[in-house]
Formats: structure tokens, C-alpha cells, sequence
């Protein structure tokens, strides 16, 4: 893109004037298309499209440990950045079907232009499963821009405490990698608490020791199968100092749930990263349906398809052959778990995920929002 | 054909009830099968079909920008038709009825597909998937049984205007995308209304429409000629996009007509759909009022797989890439129950329809009736109804249609 502030206003709106009818030109050359669609074809990874465009394409799958994986992605022009230790939502085909999912991004911003992501593959998960034993270099996901305040200060405190379980290393290594990746090492005393079931399954262990090798952190290695369920009473003794330091979290909701309790009973501040949102599952006697643009809700039987109980509660609702043939009562559901009428089938849906339903086959099998 | 009801064997009168119910039951297993299994591959598919065809597009229309070479008219215009084609049947017909749907990627979703024809994708999914797939070949509710234009069954009365209707439908043939487009805007019907009682859905639906027209009437022949302009091919890109529209347009209406108009596909009555028609009922409904094409995997691709009209009937939302694995199983149904799985070659099925749009232009009973003899004295009965207005064209049907019972009778007799 130009640069308006280079070429002077005038300038810009001139050669921007231009742009935009070679762009009409080119739109009016391939509708019902738009010139974007055809240079999908060609460029997926090129920039001017906006957030919704936003893809990567995989560039290596790293093994870390026998159940996770570091995914290296070169994301569109349109990457707009990320602070480490913000999470990234990303859309992965499986079995054809797009999943979206969120995880912390490892790395600081990359000489390469690259992100990283490292999946744990947790028992029944079919994203994280995918991403570690079947992905591959070459295969294209779907991205959103980087979020999320679990994030250091700036200017960094003279004292840090880390404290990790499990997967909740990964947007902490982001924090470090591009701490220790500076020309200067940080002064900054850095305290990591890093807590595993076993050594084997430690993400990221040899790189953690190489760091308190060189001095910069001290750290702490908990493994559960060796020294017990950590009881974060014994942190103070763990971390003589702990008063002192600035403490950041990531792990399991319970782990973050005790240390938020023994941080404030101490009158301290805990900044924590959950991961994982409390699973939908159906309920087997229907549920609610929320009309996300009116605020309504209504009770929904787990009979009756979802197109009814919205019309029952006065909502315009587009409709068709009401037998799950024509595909004109299909409206997103932004959130909740619905039931397919004719075979029992649940589809789950997030915040984000784009799933749309058939509202005239579909009936509520816990609480629904849908877009109308 | 006549209505199943009114036909002197109906052709589903030895299922019972439960039959139907039961018929219902196995092809539901069928669907949950496709369910199951659709994954990875499926998609990989349809992506691989639309990147195709996008290139092949794009290569046909820089073809064209030589086209004052003749050799490159040929290809181009050969590329461009089957890009226009495969736009429209295996990619825009299968898209906006939702078999990709389960993707969840909204490139390739029935709420937002587009697709190159002069009909929008919001008309097209009323009137092909909303009352076309439910109300299939009820003669009265289903206007694709002669696009308000034809007389295709033996229970739709014959008037005058039918005599032309070979004639009608190889226009339609030659210019389908619009026939469609008018037929989507129910433009007849609502032409008829004054222009200030039109109602507001109308006017809207029908701006819509003369927009998507215009839009695509320009990339075709003005932007495209425009830009070959250097080149000197204007003109020769011209006729060549006029000829891809062409030959896209009569295809896709010779195998639309071979879904539901050859001889031997059942029709019903109105009156005989139960208002709270079971699934099994709906279902045995899809299979008797469509017919297959056999052919070659080429032709399928190229059919939108529409050669698989009965599977696509009983399941319109599954992946078109699906029906030919599930044909042989849907066939064996059809067997088992004794129900004839109508399936012809693509040249017996067009014949076949056109042979019921001649047939049918004429009064009932007219053709068989008629021999070299009596040439003369019919030519005049069909004269006399053609003139006379609605009391004689009563009379001298159901003298038509006595004569050809009494016929039969006599066959049967000898």
C-alpha cells in the first residue's frame, strides 16, 4: 500500500483512485467472484484482507514429547503481531470439518515472519490430537490475530515469578525465547516454577535447563511422579522471596484456582492464563435458545426443532421446507449444543466457531445462542 | 405420465404401509452410512474440483485474448463452456444445497455462495431446493414440471398455447440461465398482477436479479471483449463467451430435463399427499419421480452428478462425490421392493423428454388416436379446439380420450 504520509494526501487518493478501479475492473472480470477469490488460488498468504482473511500455512511439525508438538506457521501479509504470551485462535481442517481452537503462541516475534504453537494432544482432543500425530509441512489453517493480556510489564520488575504446569510452559516460553534472545539479557531475577507429571513429559525441559545453565533463571522442577501433587502452601518455601516478586501462572483451572486463593489471602498480585473453557455437553432434556440480537430466551424442549421455539417466541425466522431438505433455515449458532432431530447427532459450537444449523432439524441439547 | 393414483396399475399399490416406513428406515441407514464416512477426502474434493475449475477458467479466458487465431477460439470456447458448466452443476447446484456445508468454511457454504448464472443464489435456493426437492413432481405445487411454461403430464389440461411447446422449450434450452432466473421471479405469474399491487418481495427479488444480470452480461460481453481489444479479439471473444452461455445453457437443460421428464417418471397428486406425509412416504416420492443417466465418471463429474438424480433426490445434502458409491445400494432397495429404478443413457433420456414435450403439446389421446386415414378429420378436431374456446376443447378431449380406451380395448381383445 501506499503511504499517504509519503506521498501527500493527494498523491495517495489519486494512485488510491486508481487502485480501486483496476480492483472494479478486475471484480467486474470475474463475478460473481471477486478478484480475491481467484488470487486464493494463486496467493493465499497475501496481504489487503483484513482480519478475516488471516491464514497460515504450516511450515514444520517439531516433536517436543511423545504427546506434543511444535507447529511452525508462516502466517498472511495481514499478521499484524504479537506480544509473547498471547494466545492465537486458529481453524484447523479435521476430517474435512473446521475446528477452531486457541493456543499460546511460543516464540516472540520471529526473524522469519514465522509463529509457533506447541500442542499438547490431550486424551479425546481432536484439534491437538490432529495438530501433533497428523499434521503436516505444506497444509494451510486458518488464523486470527493474536489476543489475550497475559502479557509482562514494560518496564519488566526487578523480580519475576513463573509459575507452569503441563502445557501452561507454552506462552511462558514465548516470554522467555524473546527475553534471552535480546542483545542484552534482561536484569531482571527470574524465578520458574515448572510443574509435570514426570520428566518425560516436560515440554521444553532441556531448553529450560540450558536457560538456568546460563543464569538466566532459577529453575524449579516439580514432577509429581518424584515429589507429590505441588501444594502451593509450600511455595514460600519453594521461593524463599516470594513476597517480592511479580507472579504470573499458567496450568489446570485447579492449580490456578489454589494459587489465586494463597496469592490473595497474602494481599499479592497473580496474573493467570486459563486455557481451557468448561466443555459443552449435551444435556439429554433439551435446554434454552438465546436470540442473540433481541437478548431473548426461552425455554427449548429437546424435542422440539429450534425454528419452532424461535417462532413461538415471535422471532422472524427464515424457514423452508421444515424437513431438513432445502437448507433455508440455516442460521450460526454462536454458541451452545444442538441435536440433529433424525439421527441424534450433537454439534458443539464456541464462540467463533462459525457453525451454522439447520434450525428445523435441530433441537437444543443444553443452552443456544444463535445469530438472529 | 398420469398421477400414480390415476394410473389403471398404481405403481406402488402392492407396499404397504409399513413397506413404505420400512423403505424409509433402510435409506436413512443409507444416509448415516455417507454421514459417517465423510471426512478429509470429501473435502479435499470439492476443493480440488473448485481449484480446477478456477484455473480453468482463467486459462480458457487468456486463451481467448488470442482467439483472432481460430485454433484458440475453438479451445478457448471448449475450456470456458466446461468451466461454466462445472461452475454451475458440481460446484454452484451442490454448494447451495448444503452438501459442503459441513465443512464449516465459509468459502464454500450455501449462505454464501455465488454462482456465474443469470439466476441469484437466494431465488435459485427457494424455488429449486425449497419447493422443487420438497414438492417433487406434484403436479400443481411443483412448477418444475414444465417450468409454468410446458405441459409435461397428462393431468396438466391442455390449452392451445401448448401446441408450441417444442418450440418454447428448445428456446428455453438455448437461453436456460435466464428461463430460470424468470422462473425463480415466478415472472409470469406476477407480471400479470398490476404493477402497483406487485408485492414488495417481488420488486426486490426481481432488482436483484436484473442486477446479477447485468453484472454478468458485462463480464461477459464488455469486459472481456474490452480487454482483448489490444489483442484485436474483441469480436471473437464475444461469440466465444456467447457460445460457452450457449452450450453451458443447453447442457445443463438437457440434463435437468432428463432428471424428471422422460417417460416413466411418476407424477402425483395434489390431493394425494397426505398433509403430514411421513418420511418414508416423502422418500418413496423421490424415487419414483426421477430418473438416472448412466455414464461415464466424465459424465457424472460434468452432470454435477445429477445423472444420479434419484440418489440426489433422496438425498440432496449429501456430497454429490458420494452418490455413485451409494447407487448400487440404492438400486438393490429399489429392487427388493419391486420399483422400477429408471436409469438410461444420456441420448435415451433427452429423447425420452423431448418425445413427452412433443407428445404432451398435443391433446391427450391426440397422437394415438391419429392415423394416416383419419389425418384429416383429427387435424380438423385440433383446429376446432385450438379456436373454439374452453366448451368444445372439453368436448373433443373426452371424445379423445374415449376413443383411445375403446382402441386399447379392441387391442386387448385381438
Amino acid at each position: 500500500m501506499t503511504s499517504p504520509a509519503l506521498y501527500g494526501p493527494s498523491g495517495g487518493t489519486r494512485r488510491g483512485g486508481l487502485r480501486q478501479r483496476l480492483r472494479r475492473l478486475a471484480d467486474a472480470a470475474v463475478t460473481p467472484l471477486d478478484l480475491d477469490d481467484v488470487l486464493d488460488v494463486f496467493h493465499p498468504l497475501r496481504g489487503g484482507l483484513g482480519d478475516t482473511g488471516l491464514r497460515g500455512r504450516i511450515v514444520e511439525v517439531r516433536p517436543e514429547t511423545a504427546d506434543s508438538a511444535t507447529v511452525v506457521l508462516k502466517p498472511s501479509k495481514d499478521w499484524a503481531g504479537h506480544v509473547p504470551g498471547q494466545y492465537v485462535r486458529v481453524g484447523v481442517d479435521v476430517d474435512g470439518v473446521r475446528l477452531w481452537r486457541t493456543y499460546s503462541l511460543t516464540h516472540g516475534p520471529r526473524r522469519d515472519g514465522c509463529l509457533s504453537i506447541t500442542v499438547k494432544a490431550i486424551p479425546g482432543g481432536v484439534v491437538s490430537g490432529y495438530l501433533v500425530r497428523r499434521a503436516r509441512a505444506g497444509q494451510m489453517v486458518q488464523l486470527a490475530q493474536a489476543e489475550g493480556d497475559f502479557v509482562l510489564p514494560d518496564p519488566l520488575p526487578a523480580k519475576l515469578l513463573l509459575v507452569t504446569a503441563g502445557s501452561g510452559i507454552t506462552p511462558v516460553i514465548g516470554m522467555l525465547r524473546n527475553l534471552f534472545s535480546r542483545a542484552t539479557t534482561p536484569a531482571t531475577d527470574i524465578t520458574l516454577v515448572h510443574v509435570n507429571v514426570n520428566e518425560d513429559s516436560a515440554i521444553f525441559r532441556d531448553e529450560l535447563r540450558a536457560h538456568a545453565a546460563a543464569g538466566h533463571l532459577t529453575l524449579v522442577e516439580r514432577y509429581d511422579d518424584r515429589d507429590g501433587m505441588l501444594d502451593v502452601d509450600s511455595l514460600s518455601t519453594i521461593v524463599p522471596d516470594l513476597d517480592e516478586r511479580l507472579a504470573y501462572a499458567c496450568g489446570p483451572a485447579g492449580l490456578l484456582d489454589a494459587l489465586e486463593a494463597h496469592h490473595a489471602a497474602r494481599g499479592l498480585d497473580l496474573t493467570t492464563e486459563r486455557f481451557r473453557t468448561p466443555l459443552l455437553e449435551a444435556s439429554g432434556e433439551g435446554g434454552s435458545l438465546t436470540l442473540a440480537t433481541t437478548g431473548v430466551t426461552v425455554d427449548a424442549a429437546g424435542d422440539t426443532p429450534l425454528l419452532d421455539v424461535a417462532e413461538a417466541a415471535g422471532a422472524l425466522m427464515p424457514s423452508g421446507c421444515r424437513i431438513g431438505v432445502c437448507f433455508g433455515c440455516v442460521l450460526p449458532l454462536r454458541e451452545g449444543v444442538v441435536r440433529d432431530l433424525r439421527n441424534g447427532q450433537v454439534t458443539v459450537a464456541t464462540p467463533g466457531d462459525g457453525v451454522a444449523i439447520q434450525t428445523c432439524i435441530s433441537a437444543a441439547a443444553g443452552p443456544c445462542t444463535i445469530d438472529r | 405420465m398420469t398421477v400414480i393414483t390415476k394410473q389403471d396399475v398404481n405403481p406402488t399399490a402392492h407396499l404397504t404401509p409399513e413397506d413404505v416406513e420400512q423403505i424409509g428406515v433402510e435409506l436413512d441407514a443409507i444416509r448415516q452410512d455417507v454421514l459417517d464416512a465423510r471426512g478429509e477426502k470429501d473435502a479435499a474434493y470439492i476443493r480440488k474440483v473448485v481449484d480446477v475449475q478456477r484455473k480453468l477458467e482463467l486459462g480458457s479466458r487468456a486463451v481467448l485474448l488470442g482467439s483472432a487465431l481460430p485454433p484458440l477460439w475453438v479451445l478457448g470456447t471448449l475450456g470456458l463452456s466446461v468451466a461454466k458448466i462445472l461452475e454451475n452443476m458440481e460446484i454452484g447446484h451442490n454448494v447451495m444445497h448444503g452438501q459442503w456445508d459441513w465443512m464449516r468454511d465459509p468459502k464454500i457454504h450455501s449462505t454464501t455462495w455465488e454462482w456465474d448464472n443469470a439466476s441469484t443464489a437466494e431465488g435459485w435456493k427457494h424455488s429449486h431446493n425449497e419447493v422443487h426437492h420438497t414438492y417433487t413432481n406434484i403436479v400443481g405445487k411443483d412448477n418444475d414440471l414444465g417450468y409454468g411454461i410446458m405441459r409435461i403430464d397428462e393431468d396438466q389440461r391442455w390449452h392451445p398455447f401448448h401446441l408450441g411447446q417444442p418450440l418454447w422449450n428448445f428456446i428455453n434450452a438455448c437461453f436456460f440461465e435466464y428461463g430460470i432466473a424468470a422462473y425463480d421471479l415466478e415472472l409470469g405469474k406476477n407480471l400479470s398482477i398490476p404493477k402497483e399491487k406487485r408485492s414488495e418481495k417481488f420488486k426486490s427479488d426481481l432488482a436483484k436479479t436484473l442486477r446479477k444480470i447485468r453484472q454478468q452480461a458485462t463480464k461477459d460481453y464488455v469486459v472481456h471483449p474490452a480487454l482483448g481489444l489490444p489483442f484485436g479479439a474483441t469480436l471473437p471473444i464475444l461469440t466465444a463467451n456467447f457460445t460457452a452461455n450457449l452450450v453451458r445453457n443447453l447442457w445443463s437443460h438437457s440434463v435437468i430435463m432428463c432428471g424428471h421428464f422422460p417417460e416413466g417418471v411418476e407424477t402425483f397428486e395434489r390431493k394425494s399427499i397426505p398433509e403430514d406425509e411421513t418420511r418414508g412416504q416423502w422418500y418413496l416420492r423421490q424415487m419414483l419421480g426421477s430418473a438416472n443417466i448412466s455414464g461415464s465418471k466424465a459424465m457424472h463429474l460434468m452432470t454435477g452428478n445429477l445423472s444420479h438424480q434419484i440418489e440426489h433426490h433422496l438425498f440432496p445434502d449429501l456430497p454429490s462425490s458420494r452418490y455413485a458409491e451409494i447407487a448400487p445400494r440404492v438400486e438393490a432397495l429399489f429392487d427388493k421392493y419391486e420399483l422400477n429404478y429408471h436409469e438410461a443413457p444420456l441420448p435415451k433420456q433427452v429423447l425420452s423428454a423431448w418425445h413427452r414435450v412433443v407428445r404432451l403439446s398435443l391433446p391427450n389421446g391426440f397422437l394415438a388416436t391419429t392415423t394416416p386415414k383419419n389425418l384429416p378429420a383429427q387435424a380438423k378436431l385440433l383446429w376446432a379446439m385450438s379456436t373454439k374456446g374452453p366448451k368444445v376443447r372439453r368436448a373433443a378431449q373426452a371424445r379423445l380420450v374415449q376413443l383411445e380406451k375403446r382402441q386399447k380395448a379392441e387391442k386387448a381383445a385381438v
